[in-house]
């Protein structure tokens, strides 16, 4: 397979990363102010969808470009989920983007940011993963500064200097395991680590933990959490609502990608090493982001801090990887999958809240449920998932997450799942804490009011996806176990 | 003596450490940005060191992934630079100051 064929398996990214110049070159085009920039987002993200879902039934698989790209149905899952929350956040943002100056460069760093994390999926080579994972990463600081108000610039310089130490982490356990295996592609590092070169050890460890440091800050995972809370209340709102699920699920995708197929998978030597290492990470996350959050009183800092104790949930997948069945992997997808549509759905009915009363105090939601029942409604429907009770999505990913832990048999692995029930009981205390502000307490001021068209379309989509899927969980859970068997090595 | 593999990674590791040590404990903007670009030279070093000494523990001919990876981390490293002294102008034209720990509206 020569030439254009091969640009045939990276269609999506080029898609969008081409919808991307489009956007911008409309907005020089066209009259200011006049062009419907939201529109053409959509329609580029429904063309790049489009190609992905001829890719899943047409079976056009299998690696490309000599082998740095790879096109299977991990990589479409997670593009699917990429497109599918890019363009909630660009329905979701139309009112808030009126208020911007910048609004088509906006929409253009949003398709970048989608077209870059869809090539990093399809990333089975160190260099691509690398170009693509710090392509995401300047868009993102980018996306985060945008505004250049105060909190705005500030949040995008600490989110930058701090992603700027991840990555050059990152680079040196990258040059560690090319070093070690000599190879940039994922398969070739997984044919020398399956070979069982145990005098290597020591440089393959050093080379994984640095890597798991640039990963863990795209994650989220204690200890390189520390741009969450402040990023979270600093940034624009619907930024953030976009960082927050898609900067996670990239990070876990690509953790996925290359400790499962470059690192040899569950049967090496060094697999109990990362998995020990990722049960470590996965406890102290969930111990910090919960214990944290408690004393929260800004509602973005809140978030901020759940979203790093949800980083922790999610590990426990990567951490349970002696199964050597696809439970574990498929664990992380299944759940980035409803937390998509559940952390989605809460931060839409921030926006959509804030935007009336002006305020993210914890204080200031009292008896929200007189003055906007609809939603109320949704961000608490929301909060129950993040909290895992049933008839929620969030239940059955948490049920499934700690089964694939459990079904390793491993002891420290249940031990892991014991921890991480505690901390379900921890962080009910907080998401709960606020549905009851919303219900009990009394108003301050009784106006009534309800979110704009746009924002109530991706608010009720979003609840129904956390109902649908708590309630009809086998269809989501049967194409994730699809999409984590690619993973392995054949 | 011979000039061999373990003498770039110790040059390599050395300039890592100072980078790191610099990022973390400089609260100047630009002078972490200083301490985060020798991280990146260090690991091209380390990069172009394994790459000519081919693979540490395989034999095999000269693996020139090495190299390649060098001119793309390289690219990024300017590109990075470019993003943060962008910001770090706009936080300066407001605050008059790019001291980290005077830029704290927000907690750390």
């Amino acid at each position: 397979m020569t030439g254009w064929e091969q640009v045939y398996h990276i269609g999506p990214a080029v898609t969008l990363l081409g919808g991307a110049g489009v956007v911008l070159l409309a907005d020089m085009i066209l009259p200011r102010g006049r062009a419907p920039f939201a529109l053409l987002t959509l329609l580029v993200l429904a063309l790049a969808a489009g190609w992905a879902i001829w890719h899943a039934n047409t079976g056009t698989t299998g690696p490309s470009f000599d082998g740095a790209v790879v096109t299977d149905r991990f990589a479409l899952f997670f593009i699917f989920l990429f497109i599918a929350a890019t363009a909630a956040v660009t329905i979701a943002s139309t009112d808030w983007v009126k208020k911007l100056d910048l609004s088509a460069e906006y929409y253009a760093l949003l398709l970048v940011a989608a077209g870059s994390m869809s090539l990093l999926v399809q990333g089975n080579d160190l260099i691509l993963i690398f170009v693509a994972l710090e392509t995401t990463a300047l868009v993102q600081y980018v996306l985060v500064g945008l505004t250049r108000r105060d909190r705005s610039a500030e949040a995008g310089i600490k989110y930058l200097i701090s992603g700027a130490v991840a990555a050059g982490l990152m680079i040196y356990g990258f040059a560690f395991l090319f070093g070690t295996t000599g190879a940039t592609s994922l398969d070739g590092i997984a044919s020398f680590v399956q070979a069982g070169h145990e005098e290597a050890r020591l440089p393959l460890t050093l080379g994984f933990v640095l890597v798991a440091a640039g990963f863990g800050f795209k994650m989220a995972l204690v200890p390189f959490h520390g741009w969450a809370p402040d990023v979270y209340q600093g940034g624009p709102t619907p930024i953030i609502s976009f960082l927050s699920v898609a900067s996670k699920a990239g990070g876990f995708a690509i953790a996925l990608r290359l400790f499962y197929t470059g690192l040899g998978g569950s049967e090496t030597f060094i697999s109990e090493d990362w998995a020990m290492m990722f049960g470590v990470l996965a406890v102290a996350s969930m111990l910090f982001g919960n214990i944290a959050a408690l004393v929260q009183t800004d509602l973005r800092r809140l978030l901020g801090y759940s979203s790093i104790a949800q980083a922790g949930n999610i590990a426990i997948g990567l951490a349970a990887v002696s199964t050597g069945s696809t439970l574990g992997p498929s664990g992380v997808m299944f759940f980035l999958a409803t937390y998509v549509a559940t952390n989605l759905g809460a931060f839409f009915a921030v926006i959509a809240i804030s935007q009336r009363i002006g305020s993210y105090e914890i204080g200031d939601y009292a008896g929200l449920i007189r003055r906007s029942p609809m939603l109320a409604a949704i961000l608490m429907l929301c909060l129950l998932s993040l909290t895992g009770i049933p008839p929620t999505a969030g239940f059955i990913a948490k049920i499934y997450i700690f089964n694939s832990a459990v079904q390793a048999g491993e002891q420290w692995l249940i031990v892991l799942v014991a921890v991480a029930v505690v901390n379900t009981a921890v962080s009910a205390y907080y998401y709960l804490r606020l549905a009851r502000t919303m219900i009990v307490d009394d108003a301050k001021d009784e106006m009534t009011f309800r979110p704009t068209l746009s924002m109530q379309v991706v608010l009720v989509f979003a609840a129904v996806t956390v109902i649908f899927v708590g309630l009809v969980p086998a269809p989501l859970i049967s194409a994730a176990q699809r999409a984590a068997e690619t993973l392995q090595i054949q | 003596m011979t000039v061999d593999l373990a003498h770039y990674l110790a040059v390599s590791g050395i300039i890592f450490g100072i980078g790191v040590a610099i990022a973390l404990s400089k609260r100047n903007v630009v002078a972490v940005l200083m301490g985060i670009e020798l991280m990146l030279n260090a690991s091209n070093l380390a990069f172009l060191a394994f790459s000519r000494f081919s693979g540490a523990f395989q034999d095999g001919t000269e693996p020139l992934a090495g190299h390649t990876f060098v001119v793309f981390v390289l690219t990024v490293a300017a590109a990075e630079a470019a993003v943060a002294l962008a910001m770090a102008v706009l936080i300066y034209r407001r605050r008059e100051t790019v001291d980290l720990d005077r830029i704290s509206v927000l907690r750390w």
